[in-house]
């Protein structure tokens, strides 16, 4: 014989359950239209950081052994050197991308930064047209991942002066480090030690020497 | 010993005056020695990395290995149309780029060609395949017209409208040879150091239809015969504007 205090229990648990039922039955259906209405509140979008500006981006492809002028709409920092990094990063995340007329792995965290240095001349002052030296440091995994030939470093050598030239006109010279120190090479071939003439970068990457 | 004693005599003076000429003295004997030099046509073949340096790999190959056997190659060919080659190694050897540098300088070089090889990286994921190509680079050192004094990093910029020069010559060889090429200037160690018309040329292979090592025989010979043959017409020039 089943005592009567059990025989509450069990049908009060099976009442909640059924209540339990119902009740998620009706969240679903609500979760469903819902989505379906397109009302979902998550953000879809992504936060704004900055207003989208145009962009000239060198770009290199070894076809022809040519850096090709590429204009695009993006989103840039005021700061000089926010500016740099954030176009340089989307010039490699070019080359990272699958089919890239100059493919090289790495993508936009291969820059690690971009200091801008003013440029003085022998009596220490600055010069009047108020040239800068950009320091790019570059990732000792984009360095060790690079392909290694001298078209292919070369080209990303000076994809990396033209695009900064054309983007802050003041950038005249263009030094390299990798993970903050000075490097021989790129990858076995182009010369990590020089001090690159940015202007000069758009004229020598073309086919003609 | 009194002070008068200790003072140089004419004879001293005349000696040492003379030992002082002695630097402007042998700089101009070398200018002056230029034109008998340069009818020694030396061509310095440099043949890129070697050693712990393995450089870029073309498939199952290394680009040492494949610069050293193309550089064999050349030489041979050169010195078959008497041609005399210095080469900056003869074996998987470790070389730095200073080295090649002095190697070519210390020769009187005619002319120094710096070998690389490199797989297309823009090919070499695609399924389509073409036939060979050739990168020709010169330093892109700009070119001065005093080269009495040149800094050791920046040697090449006296050769520079030469070695332009030179870059045309192979480019129609190789052009000529059926492979695609295409030119241009770089930032390269040893090369701007050079104080000779210096040309790099990086040859990518045609790649195997599996996507692999490059057919590299026929591709040497082919490349070899091209160089020498720009070499013989260079030759032919710079004397001609010698005569």
């Amino acid at each position: 014989m089943i005592p009567r205090y059990q025989t509450i229990l069990f049908g009060v648990l099976l009442a909640a359950s059924v209540v339990m039922g119902v009740s998620l039955w009706n969240q679903l259906r609500r979760a469903h239209e819902r989505l379906l209405e397109g009302g979902d509140s998550a953000p879809t979008q992504a936060p704004e950081v900055a207003a989208a500006e145009q962009a000239t981006l060198m770009v290199a492809n070894e076809a022809d052994n040519s850096l090709e002028p590429r204009v695009l709409s993006l989103p840039l920092p005021e700061n000089p050197e926010a500016r740099a990094r954030a176009v340089l990063g989307k010039l490699l995340d070019l080359y990272a991308a699958p089919d890239a007329a100059h493919p090289v792995p790495g993508g936009a965290s291969a820059i690690a930064q971009v200091f801008l240095v003013p440029i003085a001349e022998a009596n220490g002052k600055t010069t009047p047209s108020g040239a800068e030296l950009a320091v790019v440091n570059l990732t000792g995994a984009f360095a060790a991942g690079h392909p290694s030939g001298l078209e292919t470093e070369t080209l990303t050598i000076l994809s990396i002066c033209a695009t900064l030239n054309a983007n802050l006109p003041r950038v005249t010279k263009v030094r390299y480090l990798v993970d903050g120190e000075p490097r021989a090479t790129l990858a076995g071939h182009a010369d990590l030690t020089r001090t690159y003439i940015a202007a000069e970068a758009q004229v020598t990457g073309g086919a003609q020497p | 010993m009194r002070w008068s004693e200790r003072m140089p005599g004419p004879l001293q003076i005349a000696l040492l005056a003379g030992f002082m000429s002695l630097p402007v003295l042998a700089q101009g004997q070398t200018v002056q020695e230029q034109p008998g030099a340069a009818q020694r046509f030396v061509v310095v073949i440099d043949a890129a990395h070697g050693g712990e340096d393995a450089g870029a790999r073309l498939g199952s190959e290394l680009e040492k290995n494949y610069t050293l056997a193309l550089s064999v190659r050349l030489r041979s060919l050169l010195m078959a149309r008497g041609i005399a080659v210095v080469t900056t190694r003869e074996s998987d050897a470790t070389v730095d780029a200073d080295r090649r540098a002095e190697i070519a300088n210390h020769a009187n070089a005619a002319v120094c060609l710096s070998l690389h090889a490199a797989l297309d990286s823009a090919k070499s994921g695609s399924s389509v395949k073409s036939g060979s190509a050739a990168h020709i680079f010169v330093s892109s050192l700009p070119a001065v017209d005093d080269t009495r004094f040149l800094p050791w990093n920046t040697a090449q910029s006296g050769s520079v409208t030469r070695s332009v020069a030179l870059a045309g010559v192979m480019n129609s060889a190789l052009s000529h040879a059926g492979m695609t090429v295409t030119l241009g200037r770089t930032a390269l160690l040893g090369i701007d150091s050079m104080n000779c018309p210096a040309v790099a040329v990086e040859i990518a292979p045609e790649q195997t239809a599996n996507g692999g090592g490059p057919d590299d025989s026929q591709t040497q010979a082919q490349v070899a015969e091209a160089l020498a043959a720009a070499l013989v017409e260079w030759r032919a020039e710079e004397t001609g504007e010698r005569r």
